[in-house]
């Protein structure tokens, strides 16, 4: 559910950046530990997007795996579900390599000239 | 029809991390400590605050009541005669289901914060959305009762991961449930290793002395925190 939320957070960050051009696709990291269910967040983002720039836009998600680093041993490995013990040493001092992201990469936009065409 | 690609690369809830951050330099300024006080619905939020609010030692606390609809716990929590704020989050129906830090900005001039030492920021019960949404605190504390489960730790990690606490509340009922706390502990553990943890049970008070005492500690830290 928290990805209504989350298509907003999105909306308003690409609208920011497209400086009141249409935009056609917006493209989004998505971590694997944000728990995000793509087609739910395509589904609200469409309906978010209504009435602003956004709407139509395509939604591309590559979605980024998670992999933890031990911090004391150095040990650095991928996970598919959330045990954080590193599995070398046993140490609970571990961080997010990566599997966090929530962040628009980069938007398509049409220029200027063209949004009268719509 | 010419289409440009503009690099943007800016995380998408910068936004609301950004209010959080300026909701903590205000809080910082009135030398006011929060917690952002998290859980399933009906998980005992309520009444571990009603436990606790009017009785940590030399410690002034103000509650800000997060709902989607209704002032019940507000009410509860202002018959100890402690500040309380209700911050709704629902403008018709359909409400939001968390707190996001805008919201607790358009609260900041309901808050009586040269009143008060520390903020209880009660969320909405909700395991999933709070996690995402920073609204300015210094410490995230959930409640997980043990009448949900051994499983939730490994089903909500980002909430579990994120907190600094958890309260394991209603552990009078144990005797019981089926449920295995040892399994519990053990998944808490893998999921965020070494996170402080107090058994409680807010009906009978077992574990509220020491809920007390970790407030009390977040309230008499004289730098910022986190």
């Amino acid at each position: 559910m928290h990805e209504l939320s989350l298509s907003s957070a999105i909306v308003n960050t690409v609208v920011k950046h497209a400086e009141g051009r249409r935009v056609t696709v917006v493209s989004l990291r998505v971590g694997r530990l944000r728990q995000v269910v793509p087609d739910t967040l395509a589904f609200y983002f469409d309906f978010v997007a209504r009435d602003t720039v956004c709407e139509g836009a395509r939604l591309e998600q590559e979605i980024v795996e998670a992999r933890l680093r031990c911090h004391p041993c150095g040990l650095e490995w991928p996970i598919e579900i959330p045990a954080f013990r590193c599995p070398t040493c046993g140490g609970g001092d571990v961080g997010v390599a990566s599997g966090n992201e929530f962040e628009v990469e980069s938007i398509e936009v049409e220029e200027a000239a063209c949004i009268a065409q719509r | 029809m010419h289409r440009t690609k503009v690099k943007v690369v800016e995380e998408a809830l910068d936004a609301n991390n950004t209010i959080a951050r300026a909701n903590r330099a205000d809080f910082d300024r009135a030398g006011v400590k929060v917690v952002n006080f998290m859980s399933a619905p009906g998980a005992g939020k309520t009444t571990l605050l009603e436990r606790v609010v009017a009785t940590v030692p030399g410690v002034r606390v103000g509650v800000l009541e997060g709902d989607v609809q209704g002032s019940m716990d507000a009410d509860r929590l202002a018959s100890l005669h402690v500040p309380v704020t209700q911050l709704n989050t629902d403008p018709g129906f359909g409400g939001e289901c968390h707190l996001d830090a805008n919201m607790v900005r358009s609260a900041l001039g309901a808050l009586p914060l040269d009143e008060i030492d520390l903020l209880v920021i009660e969320n909405v019960g909700n395991l999933v959305c709070p996690a995402e949404f920073r609204v300015g605190e210094d410490r995230r504390v959930m409640v997980a009762s043990v009448t949900e489960g051994e499983d939730k730790p490994l089903k909500y990690p980002l909430m579990f991961r994120t907190c600094d606490l958890v309260l394991v509340n209603k552990i009078d009922l144990l005797p019981h449930l089926d449920y295995d706390l040892d399994r519990f502990l053990y998944n808490l553990d893998h999921v965020h290793p070494d996170v402080e943890r107090i058994l409680v049970s807010a009906r009978t008070g077992d574990g509220i002395g020491a809920w007390r005492d970790w407030l009390s500690a977040v309230a008499a830290r004289e730098e910022a925190l986190a």
